[in-house]
């Protein structure tokens, strides 16, 4: 097993945790000097050197996102600006926009977290990866591309869009690994095989890094068997720098989240208390690398579980499951609760299908009802009888899964909405009583 | 004995039909018989062109979901004691018709079949002497 910093990657626990307490402290102190945490720790008391033990962490409150907002553009500084080289801001549909900054030396240990999980799946300077994430403001641009150039690759900054242009330069330039989200992967791969090209064939591509976008394991392996390649899950926020926070590595089973950067919690989002390992709660972050802006025990949204074990790949940061969610898009319905992931774990099984479906929760008379209208592939038969039949089927195999009946229709390819490239997966209609 | 039938998905939105046929007659393909049978939500519609793998490519090209398949084209005169005569030969046989429907081009009467037998379907057109057409023939009538 190769490694692209064995030292850190394979630390003992016990020297981990020395390892952390130390940049915690490290991280507070620095935290103190910005005006968000300076007016937090006065107001619950807190001085730095109150925090003795990793288990201390858990008297700092949460940060929200809110928090977030709240202190835009610059309460969260923990350096003064001249020291701050980059700033980076995640668009907010509601309200003020939140942002993140970054010293040199932050940048430099974000550029080496990427490339640490891009050498993890196998890759080297040898590759030439095309990114195909927005650049810009939006981090997975920036973020893969400075990662990609310390591991030696050789780059290509796509961007987003033009499918056409991707597929020339993934041949052109005999690309071999791509950064891409989920639904466009199996869109590019529909695009390449209408175009007559086999991606397996007639292209380099070997690895796939798919992220920023909710993905059932089904949709990974329709990934992989549609371009040929191996698809690594890829994990990253804004607001903990962007990419690289969390990767899976060749084992394909859980993401390691590298804890010499960050400190994990899993919570419960409604008593905010520690779950068990392999218990799904929400994912709450310290950064313990970072110096112009600092977040402790920042409340990620996303629901998420610690996969209990030791991973064969020698690793020994621990490893978060496929993530299930954000606490904020569970589906709440006759009581019921269920993930948007479930539905659609279900009908990436069906061949017949294409990968876009739209969930809408509408009140229909005195109730609340769940449509699903998802895309067909192709037209495969000539006949309707068949279509209803199908429609059954997926409709009976969801009623298992989600223990409601949904509305299940379906609709012509290319029909379905979708929102700067990014799928729109739920729209709820009901109304509030 | 055959000939090709394009099937299109149809979504029940205003102005669908029109906007698939116009792709297809925009390229100059003549569209001899067309059909739809639906439900409240979607629809299949089938059609009959004079040049049906150049249609079916366009209709590719236009990301439309559609499928090309065989079907059975019987020349029946245009009179209902031929029509029935024919269908109850294949009833006869054990033959059941999924669907069908009827066209007529220059005063002869074509009807599509698609039965849930072919190869019985066959024996009983040889067998009975059934006229049918094929592609070439449905062109140039
Ligand atoms: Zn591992």
């Amino acid at each position: 097993m190769e490694y692209w910093q064995k030292e850190l990657e394979t630390i003992s626990r016990e020297n981990l945790e020395k390892f952390q307490l130390e940049k915690l402290q490290q991280t507070i102190r620095q935290a103190a000097n910005s005006p968000f945490y300076k007016q937090r720790f006065k107001e619950s008391g807190i001085t730095p050197s109150d925090i003795r033990s990793l288990e201390d962490l858990k008297n700092i409150p949460f940060t929200t996102k809110e928090d977030l907002r709240n202190s835009y553009p610059y309460g969260m500084a923990a350096i003064p600006l001249r020291k701050c080289v980059r700033i980076h801001s995640s668009s907010g549909t509601t309200g003020n926009p939140t942002v993140v900054l970054h010293s040199a030396k932050d940048l430099d240990q974000w550029a080496n977290q990427v490339a640490r999980c891009m050498y993890m799946v196998g890759l080297r300077d040898t590759d030439i990866f095309q990114n195909t994430s927005g650049y810009g403001m939006f981090t997975g641009g920036l973020g893969f591309q400075y990662g990609a150039e310390r591991l030696g690759a050789l780059t290509v900054p796509a961007a987003a869009g033009n499918t056409k242009r991707q597929i020339k330069f993934i041949k052109d330039f005999g690309t071999t690994c791509l950064h891409i989200i989920p639904s466009y992967a199996t869109r590019l791969a529909e695009v390449m095989y209408e175009m007559g090209i086999d991606p397996r064939k007639d292209t380099k591509l070997h690895t796939v890094c798919i992220g920023a976008e909710p993905h059932s394991e089904e949709q990974r392996r329709r990934i992989e068997e549609l371009l040929g390649v191996k698809a690594y899950n890829c994990f990253g926020m804004s607001e903990m720098n962007g990419p690289g926070v969390a990767f899976e590595c060749p084992e394909q089973n859980g993401l390691h989240i590298w804890e010499d950067y960050t400190i994990v919690e899993i919570i419960d989002p409604v008593t905010l208390q520690p779950v068990p390992d392999g218990q799904v709660g929400e994912l709450v972050l310290t950064t313990i690398n970072r110096e112009a802006m600092p977040l402790l025990r920042y409340r990620t949204r996303d629901l998420t579980c610690i996969l209990p074990g030791d991973c064969p790949c020698g690793r020994t940061h621990k490893r978060l499951a496929r993530f299930k969610g954000r606490s904020d898009d569970m589906i709440i319905l006759k009581g019921v609760n269920l993930f948007p992931i479930q539905i659609e774990k279900i009908l990436m099984n069906f061949k017949e299908l294409g990968s876009n479906y739209l969930i809408t929760l509408e009140t229909v008379g005195n109730s609340d009802e769940m449509f699903i209208d998802v895309e067909l592939s192709e037209l495969f038969t000539d006949d309707y009888s068949v279509l209803q039949r199908l429609t059954k089927e997926i409709t009976r195999q969801l009623k298992d899964e989600l223990l409601l009946t949904p509305r299940l229709k379906l609709v012509a390819k290319g029909s379905l909405p979708t929102q700067d490239g990014k799928a729109v997966r739920v729209k709820d209609l009901r109304k509030t009583i | 004995m055959t000939i090709y039938q394009i099937s299109i998905f149809l979504e029940n939105k205003y102005g669908k039909l029109s906007e698939i046929l116009s792709i297809l007659t925009q390229e100059n393909i003549r569209i001899i018989a067309a059909t739809v049978a639906d439900t409240s939500e979607y629809g299949i519609l089938r059609i009959i062109v004079n040049e049906p793998q150049k249609a079916f490519q366009l209709l590719k090209d236009n990301n439309i979901s559609a499928n090309i398949s065989d079907v059975v084209a019987i020349q029946t005169d245009p009179t209902t004691e031929d029509f029935a005569r024919t269908l109850t030969l294949l009833t006869k046989a054990g033959i059941s018709i999924e669907y069908m429907y009827c066209f007529s081009v220059k005063e002869k009467a074509i009807l599509i079949l698609k039965t849930n037998n072919w190869d019985a379907t066959r024996d009983v057109i040889r067998r009975e002497n059934i006229r049918c057409i094929n592609e070439g023939e449905l062109v140039n009538l």
